[in-house]
């Protein structure tokens, strides 16, 4: 592998990486908006 | 041109020199902003409440949907799109990206924007997501674009769906009227739209074997074509405002746009054939500032609070109801 296909390859990793930890926090998110005020209210 | 239709075939990112930006031109961003932008504007009008970090997930998974629906046609026209001078720079004729990973990124992204938009936000706009994906690869890329001079009229259905998807996200009803008067307005303006960029270009839609209607009926036919699609656009523009969905923001917007449109159309059907070319691109920018002014229009009425109260109790309903009486309320459509 040329030093620039490892650079182009080190690129789409981080984009990859970018992407699941973004739709990692939405879907965090998504829970506790339909979760809703049942968060706090849940039994301990 | 063989070295294009090579490169296109050459399968492996790992010795790849394609970047991100390469995968996003794959997802033809300049589309995915129209299609999320009419989507937005349905969501806006639609009645009901939806959790603005559920209505941003949906408008995710719209625009995931409409990107993996890019890269899948992409895979498929690889050959045509090497041919013709307007696509060639795409990621897959130009061979940055092999065929068989474009495959694999479409089909992933459109599975995952499925699946996302049924377990975050609803079925029902999940269901139109995969039939608007579906339609726009298997009928419009796979069948028509290759085999009918009709290819972009009936293909463009896809294209028009996303309003629909975005009003069912949030009112989480497929079948009330205005998305569907929508779905007709983009339906309909898809033609002189698609086929003022054809007249533009029809060497380049020739050489690739498209039938496109300037290469197979002639430039006069397509001109006809254009103008009669283009009153008709008008019609079904100010309808939405006739059956009282929408208010004097929307009607004026869509008056005078479909005034400019018509008489830019009919400039084009006037035009001496040395003067084709800009008459034609003419229209084809004016389509889309039109498009994206019609449903601002009808946003922007709704935020500032001028649209009609309750849009899908509206004029029509009445009329029905005098007309049938017992007829089912306009939400049960």
């Amino acid at each position: 592998m040329t030093p620039e296909e490892k650079k182009k390859l080190n690129q789409r990793n981080w984009a990859l990486a970018g992407v699941l930890l973004a739709f990692v926090v939405l879907v965090f998110v998504v829970t506790l908006v339909k979760l809703g005020a049942n968060v706090a209210n849940r039994p301990l | 041109m063989t070295g294009q239709v090579a490169a296109f075939g050459a399968e492996g990112a790992r010795g790849s020199l394609a970047g991100p930006s390469d995968y996003l031109a794959l997802l033809k961003p300049r589309v995915m902003s129209l299609v999320v932008f009419t989507a937005l504007a349905a969501m806006i009008v639609a009645p009901g409440a939806l959790h603005p970090v559920l209505a941003i997930t949906a408008l995710i998974c719209i625009a995931v949907g409409a990107g993996a629906a890019g890269a899948l046609n992409q895979w498929y026209d690889a050959d045509i799109d090497a041919i013709m001078t307007r696509t060639r720079t795409r990621p897959v004729a130009s061979g940055k990206i092999g065929r068989q990973e474009a495959l694999e990124f479409g089909a992933t992204l459109a599975a995952f924007s499925v699946f996302a938009m049924a377990f975050l936000v609803g079925y029902v706009p999940a269901i139109l997501l995969a039939a608007t994906i579906a339609f726009y690869v298997f009928v419009y890329t796979m069948w028509l674009k290759r085999s009918t001079v009709q290819n972009i009229v009936i293909g463009g259905a896809a294209g028009a769906l996303p309003p629909v998807i975005g009003w069912a996200a949030v009112s989480g009803a497929a079948f009330d009227p205005l998305p569907w008067l929508l779905f007709l307005i983009i339906f309909l303006w898809t033609p002189p739209h698609f086929w003022a960029l054809a007249l533009a270009g029809s060497e380049d839609y020739a050489r690739a074997k498209v039938p496109m209607l300037p290469v197979v009926k002639g430039s006069r036919t397509t001109r006809n074509q254009i103008v009669v699609y283009t009153i008709l656009l008008a019609a079904s523009a100010v309808t939405p405002y006739a059956l009282g969905f929408t208010g004097l923001i929307y009607a004026a917007t869509a008056a005078i746009g479909s005034a400019a449109f018509l008489a830019l159309s009919v400039a084009l059907w006037l035009a001496p054939v040395d003067r084709e070319r800009v008459a034609a691109l003419r229209v084809f920018a004016f389509s889309i500032f039109y498009l994206f002014a019609l449903f601002t229009a009808l946003a922007a009425e709704k935020l500032i609070g001028l649209a009609p109260a309750e849009p899908t109790v509206t004029k029509a309903e009445q009329v029905v109801k005098q007309r049938l009486p017992g007829a089912p309320p306009a939400s049960n459509w």
